[in-house]
This record gives C-alpha cells, structure tokens and sequence, in this order.
C-alpha cells in the first residue's frame, strides 16, 4: 500500500497552501464551532457561512468537485436524526399513512426545521473539515497541534500511528487474501455462504486480529530501538522555527471578524 | 488498485463517530473538557510507565486497532460484523494506555478522512476511548476469574452496548433525535453488533494468550487494578448516572420539547408522538422515555446475570478438567 493513498492533502500553490497550520486549524475550529452555535433555520447564517466556506475554497485552488463529492461522507449518519422530522411538536407539514396499522407519521414544520439545520450544520463543518485537510500536509497538522498545546506525547502517538497505519493496513491486506483463499466460496447464486457458522466466522477474525496485535507489538519493540540507535528522546523535532506572519495573523483575523459578524447578524434576523 | 477498493475496508463509518452537527455546541464543549482532563490524566500515568518508549508503543497499537477496524466477517443479509476495539485495547494495553491508543485512532479518524466530527470529537473519544475502555476493562477484570474467554466476550459486547446507550443520550441532549426512538434504535442495532464486537475480542485474547504465554499472565492476567483506575471508573460511572438523572430531572425531559418551547411553537404543538416499540417499555410507569431507559438497563442487568451464572458453571467445569488445556493455536487466516 503506498504511504499517500489515503491522504486527501491535494498540493498546489495557494494562498490558503502558505497559511501557518496552526492559524489553518484555529480558523476552521472556529468555523465548526459558528456552525454549531447558528440558531435554528437561520437560512441567510447558513448561506453566508458556505459563501465564506466557498470563497476560501475557490482561493485555495483545490477541485471543488472533489471537495463536494467527499463532503457527502457524513450523510448516513443523517438516519440518526431523521426521528426528529416525527417527534417534534409543530403544524403538521406531511402525513404519511403506515402500512399494516392504521396510525400514520406526522412531519412538522418545526421538525423540518431542524432537520434541515442538523443536515446543513454537519455539511458545513465536514466541507470545512475536508478542505483543511486538502491544503494541509500530515506532518504540518501536527506541528499545528503541538502549536495550540497538545501534549507532545498525543501528537507524537499520532506521528507514530500515521506512519505505520499503511504498513499495517497491508498486514491486513494480506490476513485478507489469505483468509479469502483459505475459505472456499461457492458460486454466485448458488449456496454463496463459506465457512461455518457465525460464531467460528468471528473466531477466524478474532484469530487474525490477534496475531495483528502480536505481529504489531513485536514492531513497536523494533521501531523504538531503530529510533533510539538514531538518537529519539521522545520529542519529534522539526528543521525550522515555526513563525507567525502578519499575513496569517491578518487573514485569520478577518476570516474569525467575518464569522463573529455572520453570528451577530443570525441573532438579529 | 483503486483507491476505493483498497481503502474501503478502512473507511467503514458507523454509528458511533457522530458527525460534525449532531451535538449542540454545549454538548460537544462539556465533552471535550471531560475528555481533556481524562487525557491528561492517561498522559501523565503512561509517561511514567512506558518512559520514552511510549509513542512509539502506542502508535504502532493505535495503528494495529485502526487497521484492524478494517477486518469484518459476514453475518446475514449483507450486513457484516465490525470490531471497534476499546474493551481489546482495555483488556491487553490497560485502561490507560488503551485511552490514549483509541484518542489516537478517533482522532486520526477525524482529522485525516473526516470520519466523525472535530468540535464532537471530545464526545467520540469520551463514548468509544473512555466509555468502552472503561467498561471493557472492568468486565473483564470482573469475570476473567471464572473464564477468560467468555469475560473477553463479555467486555466486548457490553462495552459497544452501553457505548451506544451513551451516544443516544448524547445526541438526545442535543435535541437531535427523541431519546425515546433513538436509545431503542441505538441499543437493539448495538446489542447485535455487539455480539460480533465480543466474539472477536474473545477470539484475539485466545490467540494473544496462545501466542505470548509468557506476556500475557504477567501484564494481562495479573493486572491488578490501582486506586486511579478505580477513581476514574467511578467518575465514569458518575457521569453515566448524572446524564441520565439531569434528562429526566429537568422539567423539559425531551431536549426538543424545550427548543420547541424556546421558539414559542409548543402552545401550537399537536404532538404526534410516534412509537417505534410499543411493547418496549415497562409498564406502569408514565413517563415513556424513562420506561424505555429502564426497560433498557433491566434487559442489560438481566443479561448480565445470565452471563455471570454461565461464566460460574463453565469455570467449575474447566477447574475440573485440567487446568492447561491450551486454546486453539493461531487463526485460520494468518
């Protein structure tokens, strides 16, 4: 498995590219949070918010189709909300009739309502979300969290964790493979189940999962001594000073001013 | 290969890492500085413990559990079994290390493929690193006295169970969905997911027990749980406990009667409450959401005790079979 294939960093040369990670993360944190606290079918706040999300995206030069297309990747959850288009006290919007009884679901306005705002709020801060990770770098997100004051053992578990989740996702690639030619499927249609019952399927599972952990701990114990023969004392380090330029703190400052505004302005419709 | 082929087994969402937007901004801040002060916490002890070796460690673990999130196994109808791994990590690691091994795995999850949210994240650490840590671990530690192998299952199952209780509160609070539909949702769909969660969790205990003999009776078997672990177990419990007291003491029992109200509309409700499980409830008790919840933990207690009795019967049978009877070696697959 090659080391970028998950990361969604997409390079380019943009203004959006150049800002200080940790002014990036800030920034975006503050977008989610305005995001969340925007009041309940606040449309115009809404609109204003995915105009401000569009602005910064079309300026940081990456495929808005791209970042669209992935930002549908928290619609399933939507089934967790979809009770409160019934439960909600409201005028009645939509009758459904259910089938097999006589009772039948109500869709209130308010329910809709909030739906609606549930829907958009999680699009907007997973749009956001997508579009710092397309403009950051892996090893410049950290920096970022190691600049607003995680502990440097967390960021460097993550460092560590980064590094090795493709050297174990092709372990487990290859459990896979073994596991699909040991286990003999009939053909499509026919009696498609392999293997025997549930419980012996998840105690394969549970087996290679094990021997995942066992393969696992043996590389950290490898992977320590390499780092301490080259000189690791617990601290990652980095070749140059970080240093905040007047232009992030200008940019940051107004992207922050612009989301302060749209707030006040959702308060007051 | 193409990049969904490969990476799909990797981005399996479900319905634990809540998104951005299904929290209210009170709900995802008040978690987040539980979950900070429970990390900071686990930082100070394993740094002590593990020294300088610890983010190597716990990287290349927290690596192993994101990876292994990826393994599933068929169930029935197109639905397959997935593994979380918080009661694994709690029962191999301890309940420290495993917190800070699955922060690291939710919060690589967030940041890097946007799979649960970054203002829910302190939510998500506190429900699948510190809820399913924390009841994985003591489960475990309750019953591995009678069999190792079924308090593994148990740990598993248990701790994907009340993880999901605890989201349906969490997102009930937020007046995101009515408790009364999502905890019986959220509890019937996890107590069969579960299932998988715990056999998978017993079948890796055996195979690590098998593999590392040695390892396994002198940090596993013989942990012995210290005064913070307990202290942390009960802040958990606490918290638990306090959730559900606040949501049934407040005279706005359902999150969305009180945005209703907020918003002037409740004088004009006509209330169409709809009741997914009519039967779901105990009887005699007015209030339907606090009968679900009850109904919910009598099931979960009933369970248990069930389990606690088999798990007795099978360790006097196992004393008297001889004690070295080995689990099966290493898995079909590897």
């Amino acid at each position: 498995m090659h080391i970028d294939l998950f990361d969604q960093y997409r390079h380019a040369h943009s203004p959006v590219h150049a800002l200080d990670p940790r002014a990036k993360l800030t920034a975006a944190l503050l977008f989610i949070l305005a995001a969340a606290l925007t009041p309940d079918g606040a449309w115009l706040a809404f609109a204003a918010l995915g105009a401000l999300w569009l602005a910064v995206a079309l300026v940081s030069d990456v495929s808005l189709a791209l970042l669209l297309r992935r930002g549908l990747v928290a619609l399933p959850f939507a089934l967790a909300a979809v009770t409160v288009l019934f439960t909600l006290p409201g005028w009645p919007l939509l009758v459904i009739p259910l089938p097999l009884s006589d009772g039948h679901l109500v869709i209130s306005d308010n329910g809709a309502i909030r739906f609606l705002t549930i829907m958009l709020k999680s699009w907007l801060s997973v749009l956001m979300a997508l579009l710092l990770t397309a403009t950051t770098t892996f090893p410049d997100t950290l920096r970022s969290l190691r600049g607003i004051g995680v502990p440097r053992v967390i960021v460097g578990v993550l460092a560590f964790m980064y590094r090795y989740i493709f050297v174990l996702g092709d372990e487990v690639l290859r459990l896979l493979r073994a596991r699909e030619a040991r286990m003999a499927a009939g053909p499509p249609g026919l009696a498609r189940r392999s293997g025997g019952s549930i419980v012996w399927r998840a105690r394969v599972v549970g087996a290679m999962v094990g021997s995942l952990f066992v393969r696992s701990l043996d590389r950290s114990d490898r992977v320590y001594n390499a780092m301490i023969s080259r000189g690791y004392s617990g601290e990652l380090l980095w070749l140059d000073k970080p240093t905040l330029r007047a232009a992030d703190v200008a940019w940051t400052g107004a992207f922050v001013l612009v989301l302060v505004l749209i707030e006040l302005w959702a308060r007051l419709l | 290969m193409l990049f969904s082929e490969l990476a799909a087994p990797f981005l399996a969402p479900d319905a634990l890492h809540i998104p951005d937007g299904f929290l209210s901004a009170a709900v995802a801040v008040a978690m987040w500085i539980v979950t900070a002060a429970f990390i900071a916490v686990a930082v100070r002890r394993a740094s002590r413990e593990f020294d300088d070796r610890l983010a190597p460690l716990m990287g290349v673990l927290a690596a192993f559990i994101f990876a292994a999130q990826a393994f599933n196994f068929p169930v029935a109808g197109g639905t397959s079994g997935h593994f979380l791994g918080g009661a694994l990590a709690a029962i191999l690691l301890g309940p420290w290390a495993a917190l800070l091994v699955m922060s690291a795995v939710i919060g690589l999850q967030a940041l890097v493929f946007q799979d649960g949210g970054l203002l829910a994240m302190g939510a998500n650490i506190f429900v699948m690193g510190i809820v399913t840590v924390w009841v994985g671990y003591f489960v475990y530690q309750a019953l591995t006295r009678f069999n190792r192998f079924l308090a593994a299952f148990a740990a598993g199952w248990l701790s994907v169970l009340v993880a999901a209780v605890v989201t349906a509160f969490l997102l009930a609070f937020s007046g995101t969905a009515s408790l009364n539909v999502v905890l019986t949702a959220m509890a019937t769909i996890h107590a069969v997911i579960g299932l998988g969660e715990g056999l998978i969790t017993a079948g890796a205990v055996a195979l690590v027990a098998a593999a590392l003999p040695g390892r396994f009776d002198q940090q596993v078997a013989a942990r012995k749980t210290d005064r913070g672990t307990w202290v942390a177990g009960g802040v958990v419990l606490a918290l638990l406990i306090g959730v559900t007291a606040v949501f049934f003491a407040s005279p706005h029992p359902d999150g969305l009667e009180r945005v209703a109200e907020d918003t002037g509309f409740l004088h004009t409700a006509q209330a169409p409450l709809f009741n997914i499980a009519p039967d779901y409830v105990v009887p005699g008790l007015s209030n339907e959401s606090l009968a679900g919840v009850l109904a919910v933990v009598l099931g979960i207690l009933l369970l248990f005790a069930v389990g606690y009795g088999i798990a007795r019967a099978l360790s006097r049978r196992s004393h008297r079979q001889a004690e070295g009877a080995r689990p099966e070696p290493a898995g079909k697959g590897s």
